[in-house]
């Protein structure tokens, strides 16, 4: 923006703002009548919604994997989108620090007069789609699953056996889920890659039988089965079950 | 004593104050009231010269065409100063102590205070209105194109004010102490010490030593409640400062009508 622009824009101003109304009362009462909105929908978020409190805070747990609070999703979404781990500092650190510079500087370096949103072609258009990014992120990130849980298409073998086996395997992975197995184990796309091996296909290399051994009779670290056997053999069953449908050529 | 001269508000017609009788005036108990009312005012502006300032906030014009979105600033301003008065009574109740009295204490507001979960509920869910409305806000003026000069400075106050909002959105998230909080705020923490260069140094500062312990709580809750309100209640003055100076940015489409006096006829 030149001397002559700047010029320009202040004397239009002046005179717009000289045809205007006062800001008291005129101004005033449309705040006004926003706030009464505002506090509104936040007694009724409040009186609906409550404040929940979940369970006490517990570090010696392992197995809870957190989520933020909803308007950082498209931060954490972020992170699960960037698998590798050398641009994993890029998208913690890098890419939201940058963003906030070029939001910092962005009177700085947009330096023409033209305010019209439709004469802005690059601007209007990066505006909308970073805000269309930010809202894929954040309806992915909230439609992630918790992480007792297991997102894999059930295979077509178990769906040719009929639907008890498929209700057996259904189960077998609600078990696998709670149990806590992903925080050493990866299944698929879910869990953490160690200690444990990885179980997406360890129906490969394990029988049934040597899966059920192995559960009852571990290798430290990793915690015995014994008692789940013991008091809730059906839980068993479905778990074991389950592992063994795991193989690479499944599905 | 100088009497004082009250401004003339710009009222609509019919808001008008109907013009004195002639002859003496009676004086009713409302009009004692109503000069010891003005008595007062006048005491005050005596001292303080207050009502020029007060005038030039009220009275200054406002473009015209200005719409509902030019709400969206003070609406942000509002749902602040809700955070900070249910803030307030939060934290009458509120422990930062990490061995189980936080947890207690907010249990204790939830189940136990008179109207205890519903001020723990506008304090949680005002702060998504808050980042909802300054989101709103900033998208307002940067499609109005209202950064551009002469309003620079006051965007770059804005994005500050985003940034401390998400720092208080974070900060507050730990203190129910609860697994949730507890967990997520373990990896916001994690996350920061991984930064490159200040990274260590300001995630050795969040939990107060190299790892989670005791003392992240009370640091979270003195960054929550008195680092961060006070920068952010001064940035707020010095962004509404510069609004008041500056003018509210008419809407782009406006179309400049330059009164006839000032067109000079051509010859």
């Amino acid at each position: 923006m030149n001397r002559r622009e700047k010029e320009q824009y202040l004397r239009e101003y002046a005179i717009l703002k000289s045809q205007g109304k006062p800001f008291f009362p005129y101004a005033v009462a449309k705040d006004g009548a926003m706030a009464c909105v505002v506090l509104l929908v936040i007694i009724l978020l409040a009186i609906f919604l409550g404040a929940e409190l979940g369970p006490k805070a517990d570090p010696t747990t392992t197995t809870y994997t957190p989520r933020p609070e909803w308007y950082f999703f498209f931060l954490f979404e972020l992170l699960r989108v960037v698998k590798p781990p050398e641009f994993v500092a890029l998208a913690t650190i890098g890419i939201p620090t940058i963003c906030m510079i070029l939001l910092f500087l962005l009177p700085f370096y947009d330096r023409s007069p033209e305010r019209r949103p439709e004469r802005r072609p690059v601007a209007t258009l990066t505006a909308i789609l970073i805000i269309g990014a930010m809202a894929y992120l954040t309806a992915e990130g909230a439609k992630t699953g918790p992480p007792t849980e297991i997102d894999m298409p059930t295979p077509a073998s178990v769906k040719l056996q009929g639907a008890s086996a498929v209700r057996q395997y259904e189960a077998g992975r609600q078990v696998m889920a709670q149990s806590g197995c992903l925080a050493c184990h990866k299944v698929g796309e879910n869990g953490n890659s160690g200690p444990g091996p990885e179980l997406t296909d360890i129906a490969d290399r394990l029988p049934a039988a040597g899966i059920e051994r192995t559960l009852i009779n571990p290798t430290a670290p990793m915690p015995t089965f014994k008692s789940l056997q013991e008091n809730e053999p059906e839980k068993f069953k479905n778990l074991v079950s389950f592992l063994g449908q795991l193989k690479s050529d499944g599905n | 004593m100088p009497k004082l001269k009250l401004p003339a508000p710009p009222l609509p017609p019919g808001l008008k104050p109907a013009p004195p009788r002639p002859g003496k005036p009676q004086q009713g108990p409302l009009d004692k009231a109503a000069d010891a009312g003005m008595y007062t005012v006048d005491w005050i502006d005596e001292r303080t010269a207050m009502s020029s300032g007060l005038r030039w906030v009220l009275f200054r014009k406002v473009p015209k065409g200005t719409n509902w979105f030019y709400t969206l600033g003070s609406a942000t301003l509002f749902a602040f100063l809700s955070q900070a008065i249910t803030g307030v009574f939060l934290a009458m109740y509120y422990r930062p102590d990490a061995a189980g009295g936080a947890y207690e204490s907010v249990r204790h507001i939830n189940d136990d205070v008179f109207l205890g979960e519903f001020v723990h509920g506008m304090h949680k869910w005002g702060s998504s209105v808050m980042v909802i409305l300054i989101f709103l806000h900033m998208a307002r003026t940067f499609f109005f194109g209202a950064y551009k000069y002469p309003r620079e400075l006051n965007w770059v106050i804005g994005v500050a004010l985003l940034i401390l909002t998400f720092i208080m959105a974070l900060t507050g998230y730990l203190l129910p102490f609860d697994q949730r909080s507890f967990w997520a705020t373990i990896v916001a923490n994690n996350i920061t010490a991984s930064g490159p260069l200040v990274g260590p140094y300001l995630g050795d500062f969040l939990n107060g030593g190299a790892d989670f312990n005791a003392t992240t709580l009370s640091r979270f809750y003195a960054i929550h409640m008195m680092l961060v309100p006070g920068i952010i209640g001064a940035l707020i003055g010095a962004h509404l400062w510069l609004v008041t100076k500056l003018g509210t940015t008419a809407p782009p489409w406006n179309k400049v009508k330059v009164p006839e006096e000032l067109i000079e006829e051509k010859a």
